[in-house]
């Protein structure tokens, strides 16, 4: 309960939001950082839960984009049937890379998600369906009442994401499959040893993680009007996803959501302000520095904040 | 798709050239990953810097080969520094600590590239010298010198590194504290020292394989990530550590890229390295000459 | 009668390293058996093939009737098989009650209420109440070793392997470890002792076998064991 009214209050916010005279560059701009919410904190279920660091999220990111693209241009499909199609067809890329690399230890399993965004990047690119290199324009349909925009719609369908994506990592933090996967994080062949069916509980993060990450790519074509293959499937969803959450902190689901709203906020006021290179400047160098000199994120410095005024 | 033993001829020689280039230009990495061990991501980064460096120094006047060889000097230094740097930031700290190491590389990667792309702007740039832009006549095919000299460069390091690491005594130190780091302590020497040189020695090789980059071809920011897959496949397939399996894998990548290429186009290419990546890791793990 | 554990021919390379050459064993139920030989025999590699940590390449390894050495770890854990590890891993993120509550709600499946007694029964058994909230990171060798041997208890074994659990230990707590080990023995749980401590082997074990350089080089009743020249020879490297 503790939760679900805060998460329930805030979905309505964000609607309430999205009904008011509010300027429409923040939605614009807070989409963006709603979607980094909900790939941080996918990021976080494989990469912080279980330990295993990855580099593919643009791998889900574009093929869930693409998904929704094939599914609007054959069936002209809703909204919600291409994030649902993004979420089933990312869960099964999840499960496939899973059982592909996750026998992989540490840096073979961060460089082989790598590959998975080029190949997939690479497939998107010779398939004239979906306009090969140069991508295709997307109209987007009537947007529906109560909503002045589509995108209104869009940020407000992203924060329910987001809240839900938070809902299931919390779910998967404080459970019993929280606990297996910090057993196999602190050490794999302990946790066989004590019981943990490691290869399955991997699998299975790897596969929400996908899923989730598609299901946050889905709407992105809508957004742009348009999809192509170099922007879908640009390393910077991936570094983006990882700084994000080990930014905010691994340990815990409010981490992805703090690191991602903090350094999503930071790249837009930067991107209106300066340039969109040095966005992706302040990207590395605050994750270095995170990495570096407080590596439990924002989360592990509020801690030691509190343990201290204490 | 045209199919001809000629073409097949072409792209075979083509891909001995290219294969030796990518050869050479993982060859770093060989060291830095495959010996020690240093989830180094940021490797082609740090190339494609050593890129730029030569384009800066071309500018003067520099021939580009002779600009990559006096920039080992510099960034050998920058090597000792940035191990030393991740030693004392992460190796220390045990296996949690590596993961966010990996974390680091990967950031660092990612500020190269950036930093690359506010000081020269995301336009390709090349060099110019005598051996780029003629060709060898043989016959029926035209093989570019700039292929050649690569070509000649890749041997050159291959073969130096190869007999300095089993040959010298700091060479021979090196493998020995890939195997066993306790037994090296035993002996008194300083592990974290070598590591360091060796370390050094690799980024030194990635400042002339940057150079034979930039000879090769064009070079923009963002060519780092290409070279993520192609580097890392050839040492992985290569096997971990092994300096004459690299060469080999560099061929194999180097002749099936080069064969996609002539027959499938430009847009499969990029696919090629990653896919062995993914096959090799699937397979065979351990590569070729895995220790 | 019939083992619990049978070990047939089993070996294991490490390239071009052998590090178990046809090894067979068979311990029968109820049974104290104690395993040693020098450093680098091939002791842990054994309890790792039988644990399925790592996969045997040659023989069979027939836990109560069923051959295990396809399964993985975690099954042959649920079937009865726990273990120690030599060098201790504990969950390091985990409290040392946490890192107990793992094996119970993996192998037991229990909820973390009945789990969380049941642990401090076993934490009050081997001494470590006091720190049932310490993080397990914050501990010493000794109590690492300890929780080492409670983890592989919470998992309600069958068949306990003690791997060098007491390496370190004062005389006193090799008396404590040793007690609680004839316990789980007299409550009708195998155990297999690997252990450098002569003394402790000895005192413990009704059967023991030697190992060196992949190979049993004897077996028997342990004063057999401490007067055959062969085990002399491999501790001294006559």
């Amino acid at each position: 309960m503790r939760f679900w009214i805060p998460a329930v209050v805030a979905v309505l916010i964000a609607i309430g939001l999205a009904l008011s005279p509010v300027n429409e560059y923040f939605f614009y701009a807070a989409y963006i950082v709603l979607t980094f919410v909900v790939l941080a904190t996918a990021w976080n279920i494989l990469g912080g839960y279980a330990g295993y660091v990855n580099f593919g999220t643009a791998a889900f990111f574009g093929l869930g984009s693409y998904t929704a693209t094939v599914l609007f241009k054959w069936l002209g499909a809703p909204l919600a049937l291409q994030i649902a199609a993004a979420a089933l067809v990312c869960g099964l890329l999840g499960f496939g890379v899973g059982l592909l690399t996750l026998r992989l230890r540490g840096i073979f399993f961060a460089i082989a998600t790598v590959a998975v965004i080029f190949i997939m990047e690479t497939l998107m690119v010779n398939w004239r369906y979906v306009g090969g290199a140069t991508g295709l324009q997307l109209l987007r349909p009537e947007v529906m009442a109560p909503f002045e925009s589509y995108t209104r719609m869009l940020f407000a369908v992203m924060a329910a994401m987001a809240v839900g994506a938070a809902a299931l990592a919390r779910y998967v933090q404080v459970s019993w499959i929280g606990r297996g996967l910090r057993a196999l994080r602190d050490s794999e062949e302990a946790a066989e040893c004590a019981g943990v069916p490691t290869l399955k509980l991997k699998l299975f993060a790897c596969t929400l993680s996908g899923a989730l990450m598609g299901a946050a790519g889905a709407p992105m074509p809508m957004y742009l009007s348009f999809i192509e293959p170099a922007s879908s499937f640009n390393l910077t969803w991936s570094v983006n996803a990882l700084a994000a959450a080990m930014i905010g902190g691994t340990i815990h689901w409010l981490g992805p959501v703090i690191g991602a709203v903090i350094l999503g906020t930071l790249q837009q006021v930067v991107t209106v302000t300066i340039s969109s290179e040095v966005n992706v400047l302040v990207v590395g160098v605050l994750l270095v520095l995170f990495v570096v000199a407080a590596p439990e994120g924002v989360l592990g410095l509020i801690r030691k904040i509190m343990a201290r005024v204490r | 798709m045209v199919f001809s033993f000629d073409l097949l001829l072409e792209a075979l020689m083509f891909g001995v050239l290219l294969g030796s280039f990518y050869a050479a230009v993982s060859i770093g990495l060989s060291v830095s990953f495959g010996l020690l061990d240093v989830p180094h991501v940021a490797h082609p980064a740090v190339m494609v810097l050593g890129s730029y460096c030569t384009y800066l120094l071309a500018g003067y006047g520099w021939d580009p080969l002779v600009a990559g060889t006096v920039l080992m000097a510099p960034f050998f230094v920058l090597g000792m520094a940035i191990y030393r740097f991740y030693y004392e930031t992460f190796e220390r700290r045990g296996t949690e600590a590596g993961v966010r190491g990996l974390a680091f590389f990967f950031g660092v990667a990612f500020i190269i590239e950036v930093g690359l792309i506010l000081a020269f702007g995301v336009d390709q740039r090349t060099v110019s010298a005598p051996y780029i832009g003629s060709s060898l006549r043989l016959g029926d095919y035209r093989i570019p010198h700039r292929m050649i000299v690569a070509f000649g460069v890749a041997l050159v390091l291959t073969f130096t590194l190869t007999i300095y690491l089993s040959k010298t005594f700091t060479g021979r130190a090196i493998k020995a504290v890939a195997q066993d780091e306790a037994a090296l302590r035993l002996m008194g020497a300083n592990p974290v020292r070598i590591k360091q040189w060796a370390f050094g020695i690799a980024t030194a090789a990635s400042a002339l394989a940057g150079a034979m980059l930039i000879i090769v071809g064009p070079v923009e920011p963002a060519i780092d990530r290409l070279y993520i897959g192609r580097t890392f496949a050839i040492v992985v397939l290569a096997g971990l550590g092994s300096m004459t399996g690299t060469l080999a894998a560099g061929l194999i990548l180097g002749i099936a890229e080069s064969i996609v290429l002539m027959f499938f186009g430009a847009s499969w290419a990029p696919a090629v390295a990653f896919g062995i990546l993914l096959l090799v890791l699937g397979v065979r793990p351990q590569g070729l000459f895995g220790r | 009668m019939s083992s619990l554990l049978k070990v047939e021919n089993v070996s294991k390379h490490f390239g071009g390293f052998t590090a178990l050459a046809g090894v067979s064993i068979d311990i029968a139920p109820g049974e104290r058996f104690g395993l040693i030989g020098p450093n680098g025999s091939g002791k842990t590699t054994l309890i790792n093939c039988i644990s399925g940590t790592l996969r045997n390449e040659t023989g069979s390894i027939v836990f109560d009737g069923e051959e295990v050495s396809r399964l993985p770890a975690y099954l042959r854990t649920r079937r009865g098989i726990a273990r120690s590890f030599q060098v201790p891993r504990p969950f390091a993120s985990m409290s040392v009650l946490e890192n107990l509550l793992v094996p119970y709600e993996y192998v037991e499946h229990l909820k973390e209420a009945d789990a969380g007694k049941q642990a401090m029964d076993i934490l009050r058994r081997i001494g470590l109440e006091d720190k049932a909230g310490t993080p397990s990171n914050q501990l010493s060798q000794v109590e690492l070793r300890k929780l080492e041997l409670a983890r592989a208890m919470a998992a309600r074994p069958r068949l306990l392997i003690s791997d060098e659990a007491m390496a370190g230990l004062s005389g006193a707590e090799v008396d404590e470890v040793l007690k609680i080990l004839f316990d789980l023995n007299a409550s009708g749980i195998t155990v297999i002792m690997i252990e450098h401590i002569m003394q402790a082997v000895m005192r413990f074990s009704q059967r023991v076998v030697c190992l060196d350089a992949g190979r049993i080089i004897c077996e028997g009743t342990p004063a057999a064991i401490v007067a055959n020249g062969d085990v002399q020879r491999a501790y001294l490297g006559a």
